[in-house]
């Protein structure tokens, strides 16, 4: 029994002297759970709770809607309309291939677009739907939707889409919108910002200019996402801000009209407000049609217009570039009086052609027009006279007025294709072709030929600087109230003075000349040139006192003209396209009231006379026609003028 | 048979009552409370499938636990090894006849209940070794011949469990086994050549685990391994406790569990849906409790007057203490996922009886312990 107790006591002994090793060990097992608990839940808890947001949020950004582009009279150019797409949700897809498949059957899918979404696939999160077509037609659409709950991870989609108005006539200036490319990503940071599957960017014209505030702000939908991607509950729901609506000054009316009117021409015309700088239309021809742009422009399209030679993505009316040749004749007219080198009374005999120099020189007349006087010169476009003139005014001081009217340098300054052409002098030729100037080239320079270049909206506010009085302006092809007050106000000043036969500067206008006689006196000629027996645009004259014009042709060669040529009197419908004369022709409207500028080119369109003035005419008839409208629109801004 | 027991030595069932230890009482129903509560969070707040058979189940097996309080410490120690045996014989039972449920077969269709015996070995193991230790003298604890008993008594339902497979809750029987053993007084060295000749054969043994057990290990080791398939329990889990912070997301606001981010959370994960809606308060309460318990379980041990109630006290306590921090330890990121459920908090039946069945007998410890053997 002693023994037994022994034991007893033995044993309860070890067993509570390792029950207390134990003990020890367990409190060292608590300390270090506890810790790992304070390490997870408070060092590391600001990353811990934002991986559980991570977890269970999740943002749609909803794409914004795209502000619209207007013309004068509210008449939309560029709009959005409804389009059917169909997303694709990558998570939700259990077989990718067997999707494929079935849409294959059931809308236009083929292997290139199956390439498409594998390549998008990689760069996406799993939430991000990928959109499979954004245009998809009703009847597709229809189709999709009835064999929907048959298939996994698709999902019909009601969507905004960039449209045109139809016929591409004002395409070169609105520009047109497509998919987001790398390039645009890598020089755009707000489309890296954005970043909404499907999301257009402006890719040319105002699309372009403007698009950063045109594109608006995205909204935003936030859910709470459980494990599998199902949408639980929405927390969050900003609306997006739809971008920003721009009016333009153009009237999509006059613009169909002249490019209607310019039909297998190959050129521009430019219409301006010489008061306000408004630009009613600015056409170039050919054009092409911007809604093939915003699904993707197929590549038979693409290399279409790349190749097209008469160039239909280019705009001609700022990029293209063209000797004006007599259309340049009323500032050189201009530039002589106001330099006192000649009086309008000087008289030359024109033979035909004159030599000077050791060189001969041909008038476009080959029998001659006889003895000229100034504006005799300038009505019949005599170019023996002007190679008096430009002979006695020298180039330098020719270049001086020419850029002063708005020649040789670009005229907007936010237009990235626009040119600044050419307006040449000694100067410019020693810096870009490093060469002294040949006096020759001065009486060529006389007659818009040489060196000079430039583009039509050159020549339109050349004559619309003219036209007003002499008076710089600032073309607008955005209408802006507030910048247009100041103007408005302005000429305001200016007509009241001239009404009331004053003799005081108006301060807010910049006046181009020294002498106002001459600037009469230049618009008196023109006048001439159209309303005149003899003057080269009679032909193309409109009658009544509303419709009156006065304006300037213009031949320029894009040849040398060879003697033998000279003599075999080879007409221009007779040479191959590439050698004809380009036509030319600039105008003011009406004459009595002066109100809009206008400037043609047509392309190896021949003679002035015969190949842009007839147009000139159809297009100025069309704009004073609508003047009324505008009127309308303008609370009558130059009643006194 | 069983009044006998019942009624037997000089207290009646008035005195018996109030020699409960209370505390450890109000701990478990406390506990078991909680665990309804937090099951309810499982489902988002409905009084769904699980809260309800864990209601139910907490209710019938703390009964259980009471009524087991009354029954003499005797009735215990003479039929340990009946126990030990019936309990052998179920797990027999499922290694032929068992019901497979994702790819391992533990449990025994009883008709109104899936019985998973190997949870029922985690108690009746150390029974067992407790009576088995209490007959031989201590000095013949260390002898080679009264090793053998002990060896294959923890070894067979070590390999039956294992064959399950379910190294989880065979590893969890043999830690409380050895503790058993070791408690009772063997030598230290064989636990030293014990754990050479296992470092030994390791590599031996780790060619025998499943593709899915070694990626386990692997994905403790590296949880960003495979972030979306063995990792993603941890994960998870680690992101569920850490955005817990300090006073957690509120009661029903555990996102992670709620949005179904945390796999498992009815069982081995009832803690970390715990620590992510109460925080670092609650875990720490929680944590407390546990404590508590296994404090009032050793305390017990050290009251009782025979060394059979003592080891088994002891015994009981480190094993309940071991599946609470292997539980823990592994939705902490501190351990490889080895399917240990929270003792009483986690769902499943068994594992709750087990534990009922082994706190009942501490208490029977309790109520009779002037008793002698």
């Amino acid at each position: 029994m002693i023994r037994f107790s022994d034991s007893f006591q033995n044993k309860a002994a070890i067993i509570s002297r390792r029950m207390f090793l134990l003990s020890t060990l367990k409190i060292a097992v608590f300390i270090g759970i506890i810790s790992r608990l304070f390490y997870l839940q408070i060092s590391e808890n600001i990353k811990y709770r934002s991986l559980s947001d991570k977890n269970r949020l999740r943002e749609w950004k909803i794409a914004p809607q795209r502000g619209i582009i207007e013309d004068y009279f509210g008449n939309k150019m560029a709009k959005n309309k409804k389009v059917f797409e169909l997303h694709m949700i990558p998570e939700d897809v259990s077989n990718l291939e067997n999707l494929f498949f079935r849409l294959a059957r059931i809308i236009n899918f083929n292997e290139n677009d199956k390439k498409n979404i594998l390549r998008k696939l990689k760069k996406r999160k799993p939430w991000e739907p990928i959109i499979i077509s954004d245009n998809l037609s009703w009847r597709d659409f229809s189709r999709l939707n009835l064999y929907l709950h048959e298939i996994q991870g698709i999902k019909p989609v009601v969507a905004l889409a960039r449209e045109y108005a139809e016929g591409g006539s004002s395409s070169h200036i609105i520009g047109y919108v497509s998919e987001i490319s790398v390039k645009d990503l890598k020089s755009n940071k707000l489309l890296r910002d954005i970043n909404i599957p499907g999301l257009k960017t402006g890719k040319s014209g105002l699309e372009k200019i403007f698009n950063n505030s045109m594109i608006g702000k995205p909204g935003l939908q936030r859910f709470e996402v459980n494990a599998y991607g199902k949408r639980i509950k929405e927390l969050k729901f900003i609306n997006g801000v739809a971008g920003k609506n721009f009016k333009t000054t153009l009237d999509q009316e006059v613009q169909e009209f002249t490019s209607k009117a310019m039909e297998e021409k190959s050129g521009s015309v430019c219409v301006m407000d010489i008061y306000t700088g408004d630009i009613v239309a600015m056409v170039s021809n050919p054009t092409f049609d911007p809604n093939k742009f915003v699904h993707g422009i197929s590549s038979k399209d693409w290399n279409a217009l790349l190749e097209h030679k008469r160039k239909p993505l280019i705009n001609k009316s700022v990029s293209g570039l063209y000797p004006p040749g007599s259309t340049i004749k009323p500032i050189v007219a201009l530039s002589a009086l106001e330099n006192d080198v000649i009086s309008s009374k000087l008289v030359v005999r024109c033979t035909g052609s004159i030599e000077l120099y050791g060189q001969k020189y041909h008038c476009w007349k080959k029998k001659g027009h006889g003895y000229m006087t100034l504006r005799n010169a300038i009505k019949q476009s005599c170019d023996t006279y002007f190679y008096e003139v430009s002979r006695r005014l020298g180039i330098d001081r020719l270049s001086v007025t020419a850029k002063q009217f708005g020649l040789g340098k670009k005229v907007f300054d936010f237009l990235g294709e626009e040119k600044p052409g050419v307006v040449p002098n000694t100067k410019w030729k020693l810096k870009n072709i490093g060469k002294n100037w040949y006096l020759g080239e001065t009486l060529i320079s006389g007659i818009g030929q040489g060196y000079f270049q430039s583009t039509p909206l050159q020549l339109c506010l050349m004559m619309a600087q003219l036209a007003n009085g002499g008076y710089e302006i600032k073309p607008r092809i955005i209408d802006d109230k507030y910048a247009l007050q100041p103007i408005i106000n302005a000429w305001r000043k200016e007509f009241s003075i001239k009404n009331n036969n004053l003799e005081m500067p108006n301060k807010d206008l910049k006046k181009l000349y020294k002498n106002k006689e001459n600037i009469k006196f230049v618009l008196e000629a023109l006048y001439g040139a159209t309303n005149e027996p003899q003057g080269t645009s009679y032909r193309s004259r409109l009658a009544g006192e509303e419709y009156m014009y006065a304006g300037k042709t213009g031949t320029s060669q894009v040849r040398s003209i060879s003697a033998e040529q000279r003599e075999l009197e080879i007409k221009n419908r007779d040479l191959p396209y590439e050698q004809r004369d380009h036509a030319l022709f600039t105008a003011f409207a009406p004459y009595k009231k002066p109100r809009y500028a206008i400037s043609v080119i047509i392309e190896h369109g021949g003679a002035g006379s015969s190949g842009a003035a007839p147009i000139a005419k159809k297009v100025i008839k069309k704009v004073l026609d609508r003047h009324k409208e505008r009127k309308k629109y303008q609370l009558d801004l130059f009643s006194e003028a | 048979m069983i009044p006998n027991y019942t009624h037997q030595g000089n207290q009646s069932f008035k005195d018996k009552f109030f020699s409960f230890d209370f505390t450890l009482v109000f701990a478990i129903l406390f506990l078991g409370i909680i665990s309804i509560f937090a099951m309810y969070s499982t489902e988002q707040g409905n009084f769904g499938y699980y809260t309800k058979s864990h209601l139910y189940r907490f209710c019938i097996f703390f009964m259980t636990f009471l009524i087991i309080s009354f029954f003499s410490i005797k009735f215990w120690f003479n039929s340990a090894y009946l126990y030990y045996v019936i309990v052998l014989i179920l797990l027999l039972t499922v290694y032929y006849f068992g019901v497979t449920a994702s790819g391992s077969k533990r449990w025994i269709n009883l008709f109104f209940i899936n019985l998973q015996p190997s949870e029922l070995m985690k108690v009746s193991l150390i029974l067992f070794l407790a009576k088995y230790y209490y007959k031989i003298p201590s000095d013949n604890v260390t002898s080679i011949r009264h090793i053998f008993v002990p060896f294959f008594a923890l070894i067979i339902p070590f390999l039956l469990v294992v064959s399950q497979p379910d190294l989880g809750t065979a590893t969890l029987i043999l830690a409380g086994g050895i503790t058993a053993i070791w408690m009772a007084g063997l030598r230290m060295k064989f636990f030293m050549y014990s754990f050479i000749l296992f470092i030994c054969l390791a590599p031996l043994g780790i060619s025998y685990l499943k593709p899915y057990q070694k990626s386990r290990i692997l994905t403790f080791l590296n949880p960003e391994r495979d972030p979306l398939g063995a990792g993603y329990q941890i994960i998870q889990s680690k992101i569920a406790v850490g955005s817990g912070g300090i006073f957690g997301k509120g009661y029903l606001q555990g996102s992670q569990s709620y949005l179904d981010y945390l796999p498992e959370k009815h069982t081995d994960f009832i803690f970390t849906l715990f620590a992510e809606e109460f925080g670092l308060i609650g875990s720490l309460g929680l944590l407390s409790i546990y404590v508590l318990i296994i404090y009032r379980i050793i305390r017990i041990g050290k009251i009782v007057q025979n060394n059979f109630a003592r080891l088994y006290c002891f015994s009981f306590a480190t094993a309940f203490f071991i599946y609470v921090a292997v539980n823990m330890m592994m939705v902490l990121g501190l351990l490889p996922i080895v399917g240990a459920p929270l003792p009483i908090m986690s769902y499943g039946g068994s594992a709750m009886l087990s534990m009922m069945l082994g706190l009942g007998i501490v208490m029977s410890c309790k109520v009779h312990d002037q008793e002698r053997l």
